[in-house]
């Protein structure tokens, strides 16, 4: 898809993609693909809108919409664009890129759900980089208050952000704890770890506090020559390095 | 004006199980009826207004109606993205309300004055923006962006405004009420609570030839094209007043309309506001109007010259 479009952020959309794989693939969340607007359904924001390429193939792989349609990511007057518009293909919940807003909107969804009385669940996956914006605490201070416990925010803690390791521009540890200091059940998983990352989303906890599952990820995880390499923040891959890389991942 | 929103947005919550009121900590007591009418509809979201407007744009998009209500400055400028991206963008009924616009806040300084509002808002595709004159209007106004199914920024006052309409008076979206008939060469435009000052200098004017005709100007997005058309062709003079920077607001928006609806038209559009500066000084709302000549004597003068 990036290779196809010319689009950068493909390695922060691999950094998520177990996230997604285990959410989507691991029956953790509850929606009905062929029923993408039922009101009773579970809701992701991807927050981390950049990325968004690997939750159209998520999508596409749980039957939301065709794998075929994939090629038309960034395609003119196509429905997958290079970040998300409202509305956009079945199952993209909400329109990021700015970062900072999906807590907020999920905290929205998950307030609402509880003054309907109906007990569906509201997941966001936001970066670490994201985590900087001031409009996350403030969300992260108001659902533990309003005892939320059907929110789970997902950061995929890859280290990285557009200009540098997130840890040396901004004071990101301990992450965990600062959810937890904020009155949340914080849980930190190795995030390319399916096992634990399905333990983390599904075992109990207190149903009167939201959840954080902090992942610790990679950044380009999957291929040698992307992960940990910054660059690829900006780069698409050449047709050599698809074919390395399918190499690498065992794909055809 | 705000004690006749937190009354109104009370009963409309009453018939409407939809309707859930965030305020960011503002308006001591004031909800305390809402808060026991409509049980579980009220929060108190914290100084923390960009998250107040994600939510509510969350709210919508699973059928709530919220209303998100603070001090102007805050609930448009600071959370002005949230406001563009989770609100506009998403095309999310969220109703919109500042409370103490203008210079009602005057004497807190420019941190509490909000003329910049008008032109945040109304630049928004697909926001509506509403300046109701007084307690009666906003009642009306109040009414029509609950029932309306668009993102609304409703601009009202804090307490103690002259009240000019007796009752509710009939509102649509895009329809100006006439306060005042004129000798029909002039006509003063005026927007949310700038219409006391209208009236008196119109009543200064009375007997002259150039009486003007005064209009609530309450739709502030869309305008009303029905009465510029007809204004901009038969007035000789046209004043927009507002309490509002001059860049950007009301009277910006009508210069936009004349522009580009009636470039021949020879009427001359005259618009007093607020200029390109902030004010310094203490004082309370009638001091700021004068520093900025937001006065019915500007008014006066300035149909009376040449």
């Amino acid at each position: 898809m990036s290779h196809r479009a010319g689009t950068a952020h493909l390695a922060g959309a691999l950094s998520c993609a177990d996230l997604l794989a285990v959410l989507y693939g691991g029956g953790v969340i509850q929606i009905d693909p062929k029923k993408p607007q039922d009101s009773k359904r579970d809701r992701l924001i991807f927050s981390k809108g950049h990325a968004i390429s690997a939750l159209y193939a998520a999508l596409a792989m749980t039957g939301f919409f065709s794998e075929k349609d994939l090629e038309n990511f960034n395609e003119e007057k196509g429905y997958l664009p290079e970040q998300p518009s409202p509305g956009c293909a079945p199952g993209v919940e909400w329109a990021t890129g700015s970062l900072g807003h999906g807590l907020g909107v999920g905290l929205g969804m998950a307030l609402a759900g509880k003054i309907h009385q109906q007990d569906y669940r509201t997941f966001v996956l936001m970066s670490d980089g994201e985590c900087q914006e001031g409009s996350v605490w403030e969300a992260a201070m108001f659902a533990p208050r309003h005892q939320l416990g059907n929110l789970v925010a997902m950061v995929d803690f890859n280290k990285w952000q557009a200009t540098g390791r997130s840890p040396e521009i901004m004071q990101m540890e301990p992450m965990a704890d600062k959810w937890r200091s904020f009155g949340w059940e914080a849980r930190e998983v190795n995030g390319h770890s399916v096992a634990e990352i399905h333990q983390a989303l599904t075992a109990p906890w207190a149903n009167d506090r939201p959840l954080a599952v902090v992942a610790h990820t990679v950044k380009g995880k999957g291929v040698s020559f992307i992960e940990d390499d910054n660059n690829w923040h900006y780069r698409s891959p050449s047709v050599e390095e698809i074919e390395k890389a399918k190499g690498e991942l065992g794909l055809k | 004006m705000r004690n006749a929103f937190a009354d109104e947005i009370r009963k409309i919550a009453v018939q409407d199980a939809r309707v859930v009121m965030l305020s960011a900590d503002i308006g001591n007591r004031l909800f305390d009826k809402f808060k026991t009418d409509c049980l579980g509809r009220f929060f108190n979201t914290g100084v923390a207004e960009a998250n107040t407007i994600s939510m509510a744009a969350g709210m919508a998009a699973t059928g709530l109606r919220p209303v998100c209500y603070t001090i102007t400055p805050f609930i448009t400028a600071r959370c002005y993205e949230q406001i563009k991206v989770d609100v506009c963008y998403h095309e999310q009924p969220v109703v919109i309300v500042g409370t103490g616009s203008g210079l009602s806040y005057a004497s807190l300084g420019a941190t509490h004055h909000s003329l910049d509002d008008l032109a945040l808002m109304r630049v928004l595709p697909g926001m509506r923006v509403l300046a109701p004159a007084d307690a009666m209007e906003l009642r009306s106004c109040l009414q029509a962006a609950m029932k309306a199914n668009h993102p609304t920024y409703l601009r009202i006052g804090k307490k103690g405004e002259p009240v000019i309409f007796p009752e509710p008076p009939p509102f649509s979206f895009g329809v100006w009420s006439r306060v005042k008939e004129g000798a029909g060469v002039t006509a003063i435009l005026a927007c949310g609570n700038t219409l006391p000052i209208a009236l008196e200098a119109s009543k200064l004017l009375a007997a002259e030839k150039t009486a003007p005709e005064v209009y609530s100007c309450a739709s502030v997005k869309p305008l009303d094209p029905k009465t510029l058309s007809r204004l901009f062709a038969t007035c000789k003079k046209i004043i927009t007043i507002e309490e509002h920077s001059l860049a950007g607001g009301f009277g910006s928006a009508v210069a936009e309309w004349k522009a580009d609806e009636a470039c021949e038209s020879k009427t001359r559009l005259i618009r007093l506001g607020c200029d390109d500066r902030y004010l310094h000084d203490a004082g309370e709302q009638d001091h700021a109007r004068i520093a900025y000549g937001i006065t019915a004597a500007k008014i006066v003068d300035a149909l009376r010259s040449n």
